[in-house]
């Protein structure tokens, strides 16, 4: 693992232009340095621009202030050296899931021989062998989503962008997933930036958890995990981190439900069990 | 069962042949046009105008299709005077390309285009505007760039199910103006045949054009169309194959 820097994200703002005309601040001055080789989660409820940080840095928007570098220098295009993999995999309905995986390479003007040959490697290497000839619609959801990444991996970007890719999934399936994209992970040295709402699947898999703020959207705080790899369920340390996201994140909960419900009073957060009489058992003898 | 209910019609009623062939007469028609190469010939001819109108109209339809759905100044200019006349039948042109061609091929041809090429655009816009974001997106972000690469490889594969209902449309569109660009303008063909049968009186020979005309839509369409649509959405997985 390197130390190079290898995202800068610089005071960045985006605003969008809503359709009553008046402009919303989707993210409002974001700067987030990631070094290479590590694994960095965005954790934030919907609508809290994490998503949209992911596109910039994907190149699908330019159009922003700040500055953004990925290895030094500026985004133009999106490109095979950052790629994404989406929560809803976006593979090719047309191509198997073999051509789906060469795909990347046809583009890269590989020939046909040895590209089929390596995608057929990188597939096995998501286990989907078996399934090398099938189209993405006769595979189950955690069997797309492993085959959008080795889509992704078969380019050998630098930095994989993942944008809740496991959310679709249902738990059993996205347990599977996590252990191997840390397996993934650990064995290339990728550095991967990670979008997710589920605080839990956050904390396993990064080695820092970026907390953000909604409307607009800033990086509220940031966690290290510091947990040894490969990662337990049931190592303390994780529970812990877990604890102090969830508090951080109660905050932003409370305002999210407040404002959705239009309910001034309402309070996720206030736990007053402890203080109604009901419950009271005999503290004040 | 229709068969024996016209022959028995025809004897029973006793229309005179030149109104209405009977069934056995237009078998023996049907036969002889066979033999005498006359009816192998128009078909052969027609085709052959079709294909070339059918070329022109799905190349010209497709680059129009494509330039509406990518450029939203030619869509709201071009593409509303095409959604215009789209609603024009072809053959309302046939007298303007007598004009400019004459009576030859190349009028029947111009119609015929005509027919299919709106139709076909109108497809290929649809078909490029429904296309799910997200495959423009990790197309992009594996290296495919906005080009002719994005084009073939993602436009057109993303675009297919439309294109292909597209093409079945602009097929029978074509066939139509065909058949009638055929019978007013010069030039052996199905649409001739029609014309020489009306001047010779020959009921016979007209059913048999018809007929030839509707067997030659069907096949087209069943045979060459429907089965490689269905496979398609098969292949895409917009409809199972397994009946349930």
């Amino acid at each position: 693992m390197g130390f190079n820097t290898m995202i800068v994200i610089d005071h960045v703002s985006k605003q969008f232009q809503q359709r009553d005309g008046n402009r919303f601040k989707a993210i409002d001055d974001v700067s987030i340095t990631i070094k290479e080789g590590e694994f960095v989660s965005l954790l934030g409820p919907s609508g809290c621009g994490k998503s949209t940080i992911l596109n910039l840095i994907a190149g699908f928007d330019r159009q922003y202030e700040g500055t953004i570098g990925v290895n030094g220098e500026s985004i133009k295009t999106p490109g095979p050296d950052r790629v994404v993999v989406f929560q809803e995999h976006g593979l090719f309905p047309w191509l198997t899931v073999l051509e789906n995986v060469a795909f990347g390479l046809k583009q890269q003007g590989v020939g046909k021989k040895e590209r089929l040959e390596r995608a057929r490697e990188q597939i096995r290497y998501v286990h989907l062998g078996k399934f090398a000839d099938r189209y993405p619609h006769e595979l189950s959801g955690g069997m797309k989503q492993r085959a959008a990444i080795a889509r992704a991996l078969i380019m050998n970007p630098k930095i994989l962008l993942m944008d809740e890719p496991f959310a679709a999934l249902d738990e059993q399936t996205r347990l599977v997933l996590h252990k191997e994209l840390e397996d993934i992970w650990m064995r290339t040295g990728k550095t991967i930036l990670f979008i997710t709402h589920n605080i839990r699947e956050a904390v396993m898999l990064s080695d820092r958890v970026l907390v953000m703020s909604t409307r607009p959207g800033t990086i509220k705080k940031e966690f290290t995990v510091q947990a040894a790899r490969p990662r337990d369920s049931a190592d303390p340390l994780i529970h812990h981190v877990e604890r102090s996201v969830m508090d951080c994140l109660a905050d932003e909960m409370e305002k999210v439900i407040k404002e959705e419900m239009d309910d001034d009073n309402y309070s996720f957060k206030k736990n007053d069990f402890h203080n109604r009489d009901i419950s009271d058992m005999g503290g004040g003898i | 069962m229709i068969l024996v209910t016209w022959e028995a019609a025809y004897r029973l009623i006793g229309w005179e042949s030149w109104k209405f062939p009977s069934l056995f007469q237009t078998v023996e028609s049907f036969y002889s046009g066979f033999v005498h190469g006359q009816l192998l010939d128009a078909i052969y001819n027609s085709l052959r105008r079709l294909f070339i109108a059918f070329a022109i109209s799905l190349s010209i339809g497709m680059v129009l299709g494509l330039m509406f759905a990518k450029f939203k100044a030619v869509d709201d200019t071009i593409g509303f005077l095409v959604i215009a006349l789209q609603t024009v039948p072809s053959i309302a042109w046939l007298p303007f390309a007598i004009i400019w061609f004459g009576f030859n091929d190349v009028s029947v041809i111009f119609i015929t285009a005509l027919g299919a090429t709106w139709t076909m655009s109108i497809a290929t816009r649809t078909g490029i505007k429904n296309i799910p974001p997200i495959y423009l997106r990790a197309a992009q972000t594996l290296g495919t760039g906005n080009g002719w690469r994005m084009f073939t490889q993602i436009l057109i594969p993303g675009a297919f199910p439309h294109l292909m209902t597209g093409v079945r449309v602009s097929w029978a569109f074509a066939w139509r103006a065909l058949v009638a660009g055929e019978l007013i303008a010069n030039g052996a063909g199905l649409g001739q045949l029609l014309q020489d049968g009306r001047g010779l009186g020959d009921t016979a020979l007209m059913l048999n054009v018809v007929i030839i005309i509707a067997v030659l839509g069907t096949l087209s369409d069943h045979f060459c169309f429907k089965k490689l649509e269905d496979r398609l959405l098969v292949r895409y997985g917009l409809e199972s194959n397994s009946k349930s």
